[in-house]
């Protein structure tokens, strides 16, 4: 039994699928919308209005997704490598923690193009410690990677907030969160590109972060289909016995990708912490970490998949809040119902509507589903 | 005398606490023990909580709460057989769907028809489960030792208290002598077996999801409709997960996770009673420290460190039938 699904051409599978899937999601969410007695469809208009209406709204969009193209990526990179991380939530915590120590000793003696690279790799370090611990104890002591990583996001997130209400935060201070970082922890904002193309904007917090995470998508691809590395985390995540019979170590494969994954989760932590917010607080995560899970999902694990996906998720979180301003009785908690919707449609119930399609390709042309498509033509 | 009464005072808090917990980890225990992973207990809790005390408030009777707190959470539950039986879809990924799903809706929805900021309206008295006080409660409270211990240890609670102790026998009697049970062991264990002796493997795996559904459904009314008076956003706060944890820790047997609940519901209880006080021999413990020491154990159980936590083997694995 290889697998219960036949082959489809390329481009339903990667295009027409997840629409389809993606749809349903965003009917479903519409049928909520009704529930509470809003008109959808007015909805809708004010949604992406928000996000893509003016420049403002364009670089919170952008902002956001770059949050989420780093999350969508470290959830990718594990599961392609067949692991499920949930714990990016807490490797991004995590991850701040890195970055506070570097900006609290540093900020003020180094300009943003040392303190930087610097934050990256404290950030990318501690957020790959902490994948690694889990990915240890799956690789040797056979714990299983998911209930690892939930116990850890919730380990992370005691140590944070026992940091930052005794540790970290400064002395006189009421608020759980560390010291305002000066002058090198300031990165620079992106918002003159949207501006090049006449749009106004009013203090948008979308910075060179978004540039980063470009680069990483880029690097993931790079990584994935490209070295040898990649080769065997897909090998692996394919079948693991395949990989143990070809000569693969496991516990190289499973660290290494798990540290990966932990270390990009981690620098997502660098756009709200030096491109906006300019200090740790108690959840600035906030859920991006989750919101991975259906970036990921969404892009069907490509970086081009993701980069679009997180993107969507950005316009939600921006059309969302402008969303909840017209209409006070949709409040920003629609995005967390539209997530777990495309995370159950896109996700869970991807192959709901493959035999029907299968079925209505099979009977237009009959070769679609048959040798050539898995030759990889296509219709 | 007073650290006698004071350490009733805790017991009487664990049990509370460790209530929801139980009930949520016995949920678990259902679904896991047939084969079906389901890390969506937290938000199943969470629509019970919901659906539980908006049904409370507006036909003030508990009893219909209840019901349709258990209905709502089925409901749920049967989402996730959908996806994970039915469709062979990723079990994680579903019960993460689900968990998002619940969060955001009791939110919306609480708001759109109560416009009290996703809260609930308060209950009223008939409108939640009131304590009920054991004939002859009051008589011995001043009897030393056992009279504080029967009084308010254990008499005084509500009835989805007592519910709740009395399904760990008897769920460990569905499991263990039943066919049933028998049949449910199996199908988490080796699928193909059970289908081979020509017993569907997805009604079995549905029928234990409609336990979990009805037993997440009484926690979550438990939250809501006795805990407190009313639902609160959030109001399971993680609750699923340390239930999943206890489950871990019990190596999914029903008296265990009874005192793997009672061990996480007494840390719980510890760190609001010490609130940072100290502790004679340890000096001061960090509250966030008890609250972390749940998924700290868990971590070091599943690592083998402490006995081994062998889950149910065909665990996460959708059933296809040979063709």
């Amino acid at each position: 039994m290889s697998t219960p699904y036949a082959k489809l051409p390329a481009w339903a599978d990667y295009g027409l699928i997840p629409l389809i899937n993606l749809s349903v999601a965003f009917i479903v969410a519409g049928l909520v919308v009704v529930l509470v007695g809003e008109n959808p469809f007015r909805a809708a208009v004010i949604l992406v209005e928000g996000a893509f209406g003016k420049g403002t709204g364009i670089a919170f969009t952008l902002f956001y997704a770059t949050t989420f193209i780093f999350t969508g990526l470290s959830v990718a990179v594990a599961a392609h490598c067949s692991l499920f991380n949930i714990g990016t939530e807490g490797q991004a915590y995590i991850g701040g923690l890195g970055i506070a120590l570097v900006c609290l000793s540093l900020d003020s003696t180094l300009p943003w193009w040392l303190l930087f690279p610097l934050a990256i790799v404290a950030s990318a370090a501690f957020g790959a410690l902490w994948g690694f611990i889990p990915a240890y104890l799956q690789a040797k002591r056979g714990s299983h990677i998911v209930i690892t990583t939930i116990m850890f996001n919730f380990i992370a997130a005691s140590t944070m907030v026992y940091l930052l209400v005794g540790l970290l935060k400064p002395a006189g201070s009421q608020a759980p969160q560390t010291r305002n970082f000066v002058g090198g922890a300031e990165l620079p904002k992106l918002n003159w590109v949207i501006e090049l193309f006449g749009a106004k904007i009013r203090s948008a917090p979308l910075n060179i972060c978004f540039l980063l995470a470009l680069v990483m998508a880029f690097l993931v691809w790079l990584l994935i289909w490209r070295t040898k590395l990649g080769y065997e985390m897909r090998t692996y995540g394919h079948s693991p016995k395949a990989a143990r019979y070809a000569g693969i170590s496991e516990t190289r494969i499973v660290l290494t990708a798990m540290m990966i994954s932990g270390a990009l989760a981690g620098m997502m932590a660098l756009n709200p912490v030096m491109g906006d917010q300019h200090n740790v607080a108690i959840d600035f995560v906030s859920g991006a970490g989750y919101v991975g899970i259906a970036v990921a999902l969404m892009g069907r694990l490509h970086p081009v998949g993701i980069v679009l996906a997180a993107i969507l998720f950005g316009m939600l979180y921006q059309g969302g809040a402008e969303l909840s301003f017209e209409m006070p009785s949709i409040t920003r908690d629609m995005i967390v119902i539209i997530q777990g919707l495309v995370i159950l449609f896109a996700g869970a119930l991807e192959h709901m509507f493959r035999p029907y399609i299968q079925a209505i390709f099979a009977s237009f042309s009959p070769k679609s589903v048959g040798m050539e498509a898995i030759k990889g033509k296509g219709a | 005398m007073d650290i006698f009464i004071a350490i009733v005072q805790i017991l009487d808090s664990t049990i509370r606490l460790s209530v929801p917990l139980l009930l949520a980890c016995l949920a678990g225990l259902y679904s896991e023990r047939a084969g079906v992973f389901d890390i969506g207990l937290e938000g199943k809790m969470l629509v019970g909580a919901f659906a539980g005390a908006s049904a409370a408030a507006v036909f003030h009777s508990a009893f219909i709460g209840l019901g349709m707190a258990i209905l709502m959470s089925v409901a749920f539950a049967m989402v996730h057989g959908f996806a994970s039986i039915t469709h062979r879809g990723n079990q994680i990924v579903s019960g993460v769907a689900i968990n998002f799903i619940a969060a955001g809706s009791t939110i919306m929805l609480g708001q759109a028809w109560f416009q009290q900021g996703g809260r609930t309206p308060a209950l009223q008295p008939g409108e939640r489960f009131e304590a009920i006080v054991w004939p002859g409660a009051d008589a011995v409270r001043d009897v030393p030792i056992l009279g504080p211990i029967y009084s308010e240890l254990i008499s005084g609670h509500s009835i989805l208290v007592y519910i709740a102790f009395l399904m760990v026998p008897f769920t460990w009697w569905v499991l263990y002598r039943t066919r049933f049970g028998l049949r449910m062991r199996a199908v988490g264990e080796n699928p193909a077996a059970v289908d081979t002796a020509g017993i569907s493997v997805a009604w079995l795996r549905y029928r234990a999801l409609i336990c979990t559904g009805i037993l997440t459904g009484i926690a979550g009314a438990y939250l809501s409709m006795v805990q407190n008076g009313g639902f609160v956003k959030d109001m399971t706060a993680g609750k699923g997960y340390i239930a999943l944890a206890a489950l871990i820790f019990a190596k999914w047997r029903p008296v265990n996770a009874m005192f793997a609940c009672l061990l996480f519901g007494f840390l719980d209880a510890a760190s609001i009673r010490l609130q940072g006080s100290p502790l004679p021999v340890i000096g001061k413990v960090p509250a966030q420290f008890m609250q972390a020491l749940p998924y700290v154990l868990t971590v070091i159980l599943l690592a083998g460190f402490i006995g081994k936590a062998i889950p149910p083997r065909a665990g996460g694995v959708p059933y296809v039938k040979e063709r």
